[in-house]
């Protein structure tokens, strides 16, 4: 059965809090997820007062601030800080965001609750762990398959061809889309989530790929493909804008399309 | 970590099951059909409710009354199962308990079905006839 409440282990505790130094004109509680695998506890709530004065204006802006100045044993990914790697994806008030695009201010409530993208095992406080991610991503061999032996040059692409992949190139597997879907929550083992479906889709309608056929075949499985019920989480939370169910949408299209 | 297999072994499992496709078209034409089905069906046990058994069974004996329920019934059946199916597969991890409750929502749409359909044609054949 699904397991409605957490195990005992994971239950999240209170942790502490850290006051905002004194001459802090604006102060912002920002209420983050901590967890150490070395100690024996269980996860916390630690609560930060940060003087939003003292740093700049998006989450991760925050969390850097936190690390230097309040508490350097918080844990957390970070790298271009630019919406272009991915490392910085949490759940941030309640939805998966980058913490690098995501300002504060655009979080609702008094407290900004800070926590790792949700349903998968925690290396350390904001660190999650993504091996399942990538192994699906890699399980449907995101890269060109093709028999007819290699041109010269390039294999060519027309413009209207390459225009197909506009809305799926962008992706940059930061893993907002999979982590918010309840479907990949339930049967994560199973089901290849929204990002790796629309990397799926990416290749299918690449017209320099000729492994179309087996690609489908691979897909077509209850699981694998079929537990997407267009929820829209995936759409809704996507840093990039793009549009995964819309492309899953397209995968069952295409499979349709076989058999009538 | 209990095993060393790969990540890469766990994420393709078992392979795909190659099927999924029909199963997926089933539901939305069944769903398709039962837009007209159910609304004919509402309408015609609205029409029922004013009069009494007899007019019940007269109405259901005439062919075209008798077969568009038995339609309405099967499909909707189908549907039923279907729906129910997801939700199992969905919501019901563990093998064991995911196959009983598998097993048992076919069976019990089939009998609710069979029933159901029998029930109809005893009325529309007896007309009426206790």
């Amino acid at each position: 059965m699904v397991q409605l409440a957490l195990p005992k282990n994971s239950r999240v505790t209170r942790g502490q809090h850290h006051p905002a130094p004194a001459g802090a004109k604006r102060v912002k509680t920002f209420k983050v997820y901590r967890y150490d695998p070395e100690g024996n506890g269980n996860p916390r709530w630690d609560t930060y007062d940060v003087d939003v004065d003292a740093c700049g204006p998006m989450v991760l802006d925050v969390l850097i601030h936190i690390k230097n100045t309040i508490d350097p044993t918080l844990a957390f990914r970070r790298s271009c800080r630019e919406g272009v790697c991915g490392s910085c994806a949490m759940n941030i008030g309640g939805n998966n965001h980058l913490a690098c695009t995501h300002g504060w201010e655009e979080t609702a409530g008094k407290d900004c609750v800070i926590s790792p993208l949700p349903s998968m095992p925690v290396l350390k406080d904001l660190v999650p762990d993504l091996t399942m991610f990538y192994a699906q991503y890699a399980s449907i061999e995101p890269w060109l398959h093709t028999t007819t032996p290699e041109p010269q040059k390039e294999w060519l692409q027309s413009p209207e061809d390459r225009e197909k992949l506009d809305g799926l190139y962008e992706c940059i597997l930061c893993a907002c889309c999979t982590t918010s879907c309840p479907s990949y929550w339930w049967n994560g083992d199973r089901y290849l989530g929204p990002a790796t479906l629309l990397h799926a889709y990416r290749w299918l309608i690449d017209s320099r790929d000729e492994a179309t056929g087996e690609r489908l075949d691979a897909l077509e499985d209850p699981f694998k493909l079929y537990r997407c019920h267009t929820i829209m989480n995936c759409a809704q939370v996507c840093p990039k804008g793009l549009n995964p169910a819309k492309a899953i949408a397209e995968v069952k299209k295409m499979l349709a399309d076989r058999i009538v | 970590m209990s095993s060393y297999r790969t990540p890469l072994s766990r994420a393709r499992g078992h392979g795909a099951a190659r099927e999924g496709a029909h199963h997926w078209l089933a539901e939305r034409l069944s769903a398709v059909a039962m837009a007209p089905l159910v609304l004919w069906g509402v309408f015609g046990v609205i029409h029922l409710a004013a009069g009494d058994y007899q007019t019940a069974a007269d109405w259901i004996s005439q062919v075209q009354n008798l077969v568009l329920m038995i339609l309405l019934l099967v499909v909707g059946f189908w549907h039923m199962h279907a729906g129910m199916r997801v939700i199992v597969e969905d919501y019901i991890q563990k093998t064991f308990s995911r196959v009983s409750l598998l097993i048992l929502n076919l069976f019990v749409c089939v009998l609710a079905g069979s029933l159901a359909i029998f029930s109809l044609i005893r009325v529309a054949l007896l007309g009426g006839a206790l």
